[in-house]
């Protein structure tokens, strides 16, 4: 019956492809479909009424690459990722290896470190306006009980990124925090009780046990911060707006401003690919490298 | 079996809320000998381990191991290793590094490290093994590196939770000889916690059983059986277990008498105790015949070879005189029984006073 098996095979494969449909759907409506789009648009010239767009090549990314912003916007971006990135993942662990301890009023500890995921983005920007305002902010009102002068966190270029990141590391620890939480749950009480019989301090556990377990989360949270470091500015819009002189300004404010403010689709086009290829280059860097060497179980 | 003691608990109690774990329990292990924790499931064997280990502290009473009072002291202070039921290999560790885990951390030099891996991976047989992860391990050989772990820090106590709990019936038999050999090449002192009574039986030179948090009976493997102190006990021990019958059927009211398998036979003439085969289990070498008597339980007669019985049947059983255990009906304790002649091989313990008292009051300890 090699008919019936053939006709088992291709409704296997029409099942197969009905499942993948509303995915498909999906990601080639608001992922695959605008990614080309992009692509197209950044190889065109910026259309006015009267010049009409025309085929212009590479000459957008390379009207980027002499733009000085350009290059001042993605240092500060890979300053932020390097800053915001490991301190926060840091931050993140030693909350949960604390909050997953025998500790009085544990769940509270856990719903305190979690709140300041559950705000929205603005509103944690808003929060932190009425910290860094120069005058009456809390943070100059502390510093002024210690006789500190005045400091204007936001409005100098000086410190304006860092309390930018600092905003950011605060919004995100605890969300990482949640993960590694679920992860050290998932690490059965005899292997620490092993380990004690062993000899191994609580240090030497955690080294040489806990963290090696973690790596899976630590890889999967990674992933996640790279990309908010990119992806996170809404409180930009709210503490700086990219200000003062640029020296807070993200790769995807910028992208925004040359969209929406500037009106110049093509070099926006530009580099949202150029970003693309990076986050791209990292994920599989990720996946193909670390992961091999990432004990899962 | 009859060195110094080498590990000592003094009235210890560990309970959560007044409930569960362990009560007032004492207990005396010699050096050398192997020591089998037995109870049902729930009775506090692994807490009184854990209570051993340091794992677990102590509500009350004192742990003393090799002389010295431990009870406040951490786990790896007390110079003793433990092989889990769930064996907490490292998943992310290789068989070797699993082994070598503790010498690391205590900082062993290196060529110590090397001779004893080498050393335990030759006993064990776990050659070839060295480089795999645990999840690409046979239960068996699992449970061979938990062993060799322990083996590996040279101490000289080790403590075991239901090591076989989680391998079948074969490999059990061959780990089981293989955990006896290795204690005694080595002249460990082993704790071992089971709920099998024929594990228990077979390995130990000393059984601890246990009920409801609380010691039953301690003894040698030989007195746990031919002298059980209670009913509990005489029904826990042996495979089939005692078979109960009430006095009254056998002309002894307010007692309870019990009876070994092996020693129950079909009645030749005149029947102590006629009922009713209800299960016939053909086992190879013998034929296990399940009585119903309305005033016994589990009345099993092992006779030899394939018999010829069905069931609904109706028996006459022999339950010779010598051989019967007499209990009290109230409290299920054994009593001495003056018209009897236990003989002299069968005093083997002498049971504490508090447990012979034939005074009919519900016991409370
Ligand atoms: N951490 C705990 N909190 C509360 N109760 C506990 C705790 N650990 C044990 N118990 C209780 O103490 C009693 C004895 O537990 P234990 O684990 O010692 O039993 P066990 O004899 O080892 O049983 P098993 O053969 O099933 O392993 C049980 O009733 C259990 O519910
Ligand atoms: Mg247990």
């Amino acid at each position: 019956m090699p008919d019936l098996a053939a006709l088992r095979r291709r409704r296997h494969a029409i099942h197969g492809w009905l499942l993948l449909t509303p995915a498909l759907v999906m990601l080639t409506t608001f992922a695959f479909y605008p990614t080309v789009a992009t692509l197209w648009t950044s190889l065109f010239s910026r259309g006015t009424r009267r010049r009409p767009t025309e085929f212009v090549g590479l000459e957008n990314y390379q009207r980027l690459f002499d733009d000085p912003t350009f290059w001042l916007v993605a240092k500060n971006n890979l300053l932020y990722a390097g800053v915001t990135i490991p301190i926060s993942i840091a931050l993140a662990l030693a909350m949960a290896l604390w909050a997953n301890s025998k500790i009085p009023a544990r769940s509270f500890v856990r719903t305190a470190y979690f709140t300041p995921t559950v705000l929205p983005m603005i509103a944690a920007g808003n929060l932190w306006l009425f910290f860094y305002t120069p005058g009456f902010g809390v943070l100059d009102q502390i510093g002024a009980l210690f006789g500190a002068p005045s400091v204007n966190w936001l409005g100098q270029p000086e410190t304006a990124l860092w309390a930018v990141c600092a905003v950011t590391i605060w919004k995100e620890a605890g969300f990482f925090m949640i993960f590694y939480l679920a992860a050290l749950q998932t690490i059965p009480p005899d292997l620490k009780e092993a380990a004690q019989i062993e000899g191994a301090s609580r240090w030497a556990y955690t080294r040489r046990i806990v963290l090696p377990l973690l790596m899976p989360t630590t890889l999967f949270i990674l992933v996640n911060a790279m990309i908010n470091s990119v992806k996170l500015i809404d409180h930009l819009f709210i503490l700086t707006k990219g200000g003062p002189s640029d020296a807070s300004k993200l790769i995807l404010y910028y992208i925004w401003e040359n969209a929406f403010a500037f009106f110049d689709a093509p070099a926006a086009a530009a580099m949202t690919v150029l970003v693309l290829a990076v986050l791209g280059a990292l994920a599989a860097f990720q996946f193909f490298v670390i992961d091999r060497r990432t004990h899962y179980r | 079996m009859t060195g110094t003691p080498y590990v000592t608990l003094e009235a210890v109690t560990r309970q959560w809320g007044g409930k569960g774990g362990v009560r007032d329990v004492s207990l005396a292990v010699p050096e050398g000998a192997f020591v089998s924790i037995l109870g049902p499931s729930g009775c506090g064997k692994s807490t009184l381990l854990r209570l051993i280990s340091g794992l677990e502290a102590p509500d009350a009473g004192c742990v003393r191991i090799a002389g010295r009072d431990m009870t406040a002291r951490p786990a790896s202070d007390r110079g003793l290793s433990m092989v889990f039921q769930s064996y907490a290999l490292f998943p992310h560790l290789s068989v070797r590094e699993n082994i070598l885990f503790g010498m690391r951390v205590r900082r062993v030099q290196r060529a110590e490290r090397e001779a004893k891996l080498a050393q335990a991976v030759a006993m064990l047989g776990l050659e070839g093994l060295e480089g795999r992860k645990p999840a690409a391990l046979s239960g068996g050989q699992r449970q061979r590196v938990a062993l060799a772990r322990a083996v590996v820090s040279g101490h000289p106590l080790c403590l075991m939770d239901e090591p076989l709990s989680n391998l079948d019936a074969k490999l059990r038999h061959s780990v089981r000889r293989d955990i006896k050999g290795l204690q005694r090449r080595l002249g460990l002192t082993v704790i071992y916690v089971t709920h099998d009574q024929t594990e228990a039986m077979s390995l130990s030179d000393q059984v601890v059983l246990m009920r409801d948090g609380a010691v039953e009976q301690v003894g040698s493997p030989r007195a746990l059986y031919a002298d059980p102190v209670s009913t509990f006990a005489a029904e826990f021990i042996g495979d089939p277990p005692m078979a109960i019958v009430e006095g009254a059927a056998l002309g002894r009211p307010g007692a309870l008498i019990g009876l070994r398998p092996e020693h129950l036979s079909p009645a030749a003439s005149v029947p102590d105790l006629a009922g009713i085969v209800c299960e016939v289990e053909y086992m190879g070498a013998a034929t296990h015949l399940i009585v119903d008597h309305p005033a016994a339980r589990g009345l099993i007669l092992s006779v030899p070879g394939h018999a010829d019985w069905r069931p609904g049947q109706r028996i006459g059983l022999h339950l010779p005189q010598e051989h019967r255990v007499l209990f009290d009906a109230q409290t299920g304790k054994a009593k001495k029984d003056p018209q009897q002649d236990y003989g002299g091989d069968r005093r083997q313990t002498a049971p504490r006073d508090s447990r012979k008292a034939p005074q009919p009051h519900p016991s409370t300890d």
